[in-house]
């Protein structure tokens, strides 16, 4: 009888100490973790219409256009969340509706291949210097 | 009594579980080495394990990863760690000047522009040659820069807050790192400025 309990008894110290381990593994190992430089993350109306964020990749655009494509005959501004953009405005072909159209590229219908964040996600350039700094840096 | 030994363990394990992980952030050590820099993140991870993407999404899952998209092009020391402007150069890449015209060639201006800078750093070479392969001048001018000789204060305060250069470096072109300095400032002072301030120095 006491046998037994003594046996159980190591067994919930051993699994204990397997969450224990696992718990630690999770929380002390993580190495970090960041995605491409210049992606971004727009979040201005999405959530807050129910939808996922979006995430944009410069990275994959600017293999396939040059910037003036965007910043300068479709009227992206230089600010992430910057340009206004809605639904509305792509469908009638403006902005990110210029070419995913399903001619230059996919239509519009693909939602999630845009709208794939992760949910709470404050509208940022991921990877920025400014945010970045150890330091916060005043202008002169 | 076997319930009760139960709930014992499990409020320890529960404790355990928030108390451990703030243990760790506290117990670091003070004389520790990089106590303010960054861990060095992995280099291009795919969508879905880049901190950005919802693994789950059926989308993330689609999209292509960066590392196969970079395997053809030049690497880099900073940013996305490809040399975009050499990848341009040499033909790794061959992006679209006309969003419907693959053909279509961009307006290059071959103009530098030298800045004089305070202190011992090599001046600053601006090439309109590499930025408007990329851009159209009214991307730049006049909102951002004047385009006239001594009209535009730029300092690297600025430039590190997102204004100026830093519209673009800082966010997509190449960061401000300690690896990218000199590819701004590019140009030595004058050798005999050099002379006369060595010899002001042993004064």
């Amino acid at each position: 009888m006491l046998g037994n309990y003594t046996h159980k008894k190591k067994g919930r110290v051993i699994t204990s100490l397997m969450i224990l381990l696992f718990v630690w593994l999770v929380f002390a190992n993580s190495s970090p973790v960041h995605a491409e430089y210049g992606d971004l993350v727009l979040n201005e109306n999405a959530e807050n219409e129910g939808m996922p964020p979006v995430v944009f990749p410069h990275w994959f655009h600017r293999i396939r256009f040059r910037c003036k494509v965007c910043h300068a005959d479709l009227g992206f501004k230089f600010k992430a969340g910057g340009s206004g953009i809605n639904m509305l405005k792509i469908i009638d072909g403006k902005y990110c509706g210029a070419c995913h159209d399903g001619e230059i590229a996919w239509s519009v219908e693909n939602c999630a291949l845009c709208h794939s964040g992760k949910d709470k996600q404050r509208t940022h350039v991921h990877g920025s210097t400014v945010n970045k700094l150890v330091l916060p840096i005043k202008n002169k | 009594m076997t319930i009760h030994v139960n709930h014992q363990l499990l409020i320890s394990i529960f404790i355990a579980m928030f108390l451990l992980p703030m243990q760790i952030n506290f117990a670091a050590d003070p004389l520790s080495f990089n106590r303010l820099m960054k861990k060095q993140a992995e280099k291009n991870p795919p969508p879905s394990r880049d901190g950005i993407h919802n693994p789950r999404s059926e989308g993330t899952k689609a999209l292509q990863a960066p590392k196969q998209a970079f395997s053809k092009m030049i690497k880099g020391k900073a940013g996305n760690h490809v040399d975009w402007v050499k990848s341009l150069s040499e033909g790794k890449i061959n992006p679209r000047y006309d969003r419907k015209d693959p053909k279509a060639k961009p307006i290059v201006m071959d103009l530098n522009i030298v800045r004089e800078v305070k202190g011992s750093m090599p001046d600053v070479v601006y090439p309109h040659a590499q930025h408007t392969e990329w851009l159209d001048c009214s991307n730049c001018h006049p909102a951002i820069f004047i385009p006239q000789k001594g009209a535009n204060q730029i300092s690297m305060a600025s430039i590190l807050l997102g204004q100026k250069c830093g519209v673009c470096h800082g966010k997509v072109a190449f960061p401000v790192t300690a690896k990218t300095c000199r590819l701004c400032h590019s140009k030595n002072k004058t050798k005999d400025k050099n002379k006369v301030e060595k010899v002001s120095n042993k004064k």
